[in-house]
């Protein structure tokens, strides 16, 4: 245990300094405004943290309604011990998104006013009611987790008979937002760049929720998995390389038909910025880990899986940066980067999350809860734990 | 009936009083650093842009017939009034500034600097219009290039302009169709591409959505009764093999 103590000092650390960076920007943001803490202005009104904190934050935490569906309506046993994980991510995950919504409006407090409106025609208010209604669902999922914790028996029994329709409510709920975040973009088609406008948007941003969804959970699963000195078991690791490896291939099926049957692809073959970053994209997101999946050795090995997550996770929030940061560049005839305080704040959030999602593994029956006993059979069990990862 | 404002080019002089009109109308400062600044900002909301011999393009906003910016809002802080102009209420507005993303001329500006910021644009004098009045850079209009009215009655106007003239403008009403058509009404004699006014089809951009968030009650309905069923199928086949195994041990 002891040698383990310098890098967890170094973490923290981090995390400490990064906290700092990240008051200090805050201070600026409520006191001086939009102007001192970021970079955005008129011709470009949208940075990082609609880019990354909401539009990829979401994305991130879309496991939690993939794993709910898979585990509770498909009613597919073997992802259970991964479910919890994957709530306690988009619990976390919708919280912050919130908090860091509260950082980009420039009047927040209004924020309220979307429950007293009416204005189905705005994708930002189906988004916002969503949201608001999913963290909900979200909150009552994780209840029970909870409730398991302190052994309380009667809101469990209570809380046990809504469960299903919960359930329903939260896979519909995330449809509809996971897939109304790509809608934002369908009213700009004179400003986002042709590799990145589509009317597929929305279909496009479900699938890359569902795959990143997956990704995430693998990802998570494994880091944590190790600390728990257990392995996760091989049927499942087998599933969820193949429902990522479908999941990616509609992904690409989808995204080149459409590229191709608009003639838009042209523009990839052009020598500029956008097309440079397009096929990073392509390459992190569609490329390397279909190929890597393609081969059943690699798709069942759960190292080479973890590393596969990782690709795609990057990948995708490639891709949403590039809708909503490159493609937007050129039209607005400016060019964006983030000021040291929108990344210090985005870091800050960031960083929040990771320390609430260690302390809710250590303190609730996150892991703990529906692992098997003690493997029957080794050869069926992948040693996770026996690879060396980067400490968190 | 819905007022417009219809800019003729050919008679602008460039002289830049409706900018001044404009500011003081607004309660905006104004000097020589604001005329000579060539873009809409959160304190200027109109300008008159130069081209190269002599020809000048005003910008201002447009007052869609289906705004853009009305459709987007997510807590009604636009909204297109009867009369015609879009305006602004910013004690609605919670700064998401997806106006301002979402808009095909780049029109609603910000206010950075302060840190309780509210979006600025043209109001198209909405409240001199309300009395009966021009806009106040129609008012101030020494040749004539700016012109409040009824739009139906400038429309008529400024195709009567263009068949009278035809080699002195170009053949187009930028205003008429453009995204669904607008309030604001222009006619040059250089294609408005030049001054960066782009093109756009009849459909109005909130069409676009509209199309996708049509599909919200569809997933509702559809979805909560596929769940529903899948739920019932893959619980019911548990149910079915719980009992056989206890018709067995039996």
């Amino acid at each position: 245990m002891n040698t383990k103590l310098p890098k967890l000092t170094f973490w923290r650390g981090a995390f400490i300094v990064t906290l700092l960076f990240g008051a200090w920007a805050t201070y600026i943001r409520v006191f001086h405004g939009l102007g001192a803490s970021t970079n955005l202005r008129d011709e470009f009104p949208w940075g990082i943290w609609i880019a990354f904190d909401i539009l990829c934050g979401v994305m991130l935490a879309a496991g939690g309604f993939t794993l709910m569906a898979a585990v509770h309506i498909l009613n597919i046993k073997k992802y259970k011990p991964i479910a919890r994980p994957a709530l306690l991510t988009a619990f976390l995950g919708y919280l912050l998104v919130i908090g860091a919504l509260m950082f980009d409006l420039g009047k927040p407090w209004n924020v309220f006013r979307v429950m007293f409106t009416w204005q189905p025609r705005s994708v930002m208010f189906e988004v916002g009611w969503c949201v608001m209604l999913y963290t909900t669902v979200l909150t009552l999922e994780f209840l029970p987790i909870v409730f398991e914790r302190l052994r309380m028996e009667k809101p469990m029994r209570i809380i046990r008979m809504i469960s299903v329709p919960v359930f329903i409510l939260g896979v519909i709920l995330s449809t509809l937002h996971q897939s109304s975040l790509g809608s934002l973009y369908l009213i700009v088609p004179n400003k986002l760049y042709p590799l990145w406008y589509t009317t597929a948007l929305p279909v496009l941003f479900y699938i890359s929720a569902i795959a990143v969804g997956m990704a995430m959970t693998i990802f998570e699963s494994t880091m944590s998995a190790r600390h728990f000195d257990h392995a996760l078991e091989a049927p499942l690791v087998r599933g969820l390389g193949r429902g990522l490896l479908v999941t990616l291939i509609l992904f690409a099926v989808v995204r080149f038909q459409n590229l191709i049957s608009t003639g838009n692809i042209k523009y990839a073959f052009m020598q500029n910025y956008e097309a440079t970053f397009f096929w990073v994209e392509i390459g992190l997101a569609l490329l390397v880990p279909i190929t890597l999946l393609a081969i059943p050795k690699i798709r069942q090995n759960p190292i080479s899986l973890y590393l596969v997550s990782i690709f795609v996770v990057l990948g995708f929030v490639m891709n949403r940066l590039n809708i909503a940061v490159t493609g937007m560049e050129r039209a607005s005839g400016v060019r964006y980067i983030p000021k040291w305080s929108e990344i210090a704040v985005t870091m800050s959030i960031v960083g929040v999350g990771i320390m609430l999602f260690t302390l809710a593994v250590k303190y609730l029956p996150i892991f703990t809860h529906g692992y098997p006993e003690p493997k029957k059979s080794e050869a069926e069990v992948a040693p996770i734990h026996a690879i060396p990862l980067p400490a968190r | 009936m819905s007022k417009g404002i219809l800019y003729d080019a050919t008679l602008c002089i460039g002289c830049l009083l409706c900018e001044g009109a404009c500011a003081e109308q607004n309660g905006l400062p104004y000097d020589k650093q604001h005329a000579d600044l060539k873009k809409q900002t959160a304190t200027k909301f109109t300008y008159v842009a130069v081209h190269a011999d002599e020809k000048y393009m005003r910008r201002l906003c447009m007052h869609c017939a289906d705004p853009t910016c009305v459709s987007v809002c997510p807590v009604k802080a636009l909204e297109k009034s009867k009369d015609g102009p879009v305006v602004y209420d910013a004690s609605k507005c919670m700064g998401c500034r997806y106006c301002m993303v979402a808009c095909p001329w780049g029109v609603p500006k910000y206010e950075w600097s302060k840190a309780v910021p509210t979006v600025k644009k043209c109001t198209m004098c909405v409240d001199r219009l309300a009395a009966g009045k021009q806009t106040a850079c129609s008012e101030v209009c020494p040749t004539g290039a700016t012109i409040t009215g009824e739009r139906d009655e400038l429309l008529f106007e400024a195709q009567k302009r263009i068949r009278e003239n035809p080699t002195q403008y170009v053949n187009h009403i930028y205003g008429e169709k453009e995204a669904g058509g607008t309030s604001t009404l222009m006619l040059s004699s250089v294609p408005f591409e030049q001054f960066g006014l782009r093109t756009f089809g009849p459909e109005s951009l909130p069409k676009i959505t509209g199309k996708a968030l049509s599909h919200v009650p569809e997933v509702v309905t559809v979805g909560w009764a596929l769940l529903g069923g899948v739920y019932w199928i893959t619980n019911r086949r548990d149910d079915v093999t719980d009992s056989e195994k206890k018709d067995q041990e039996k």
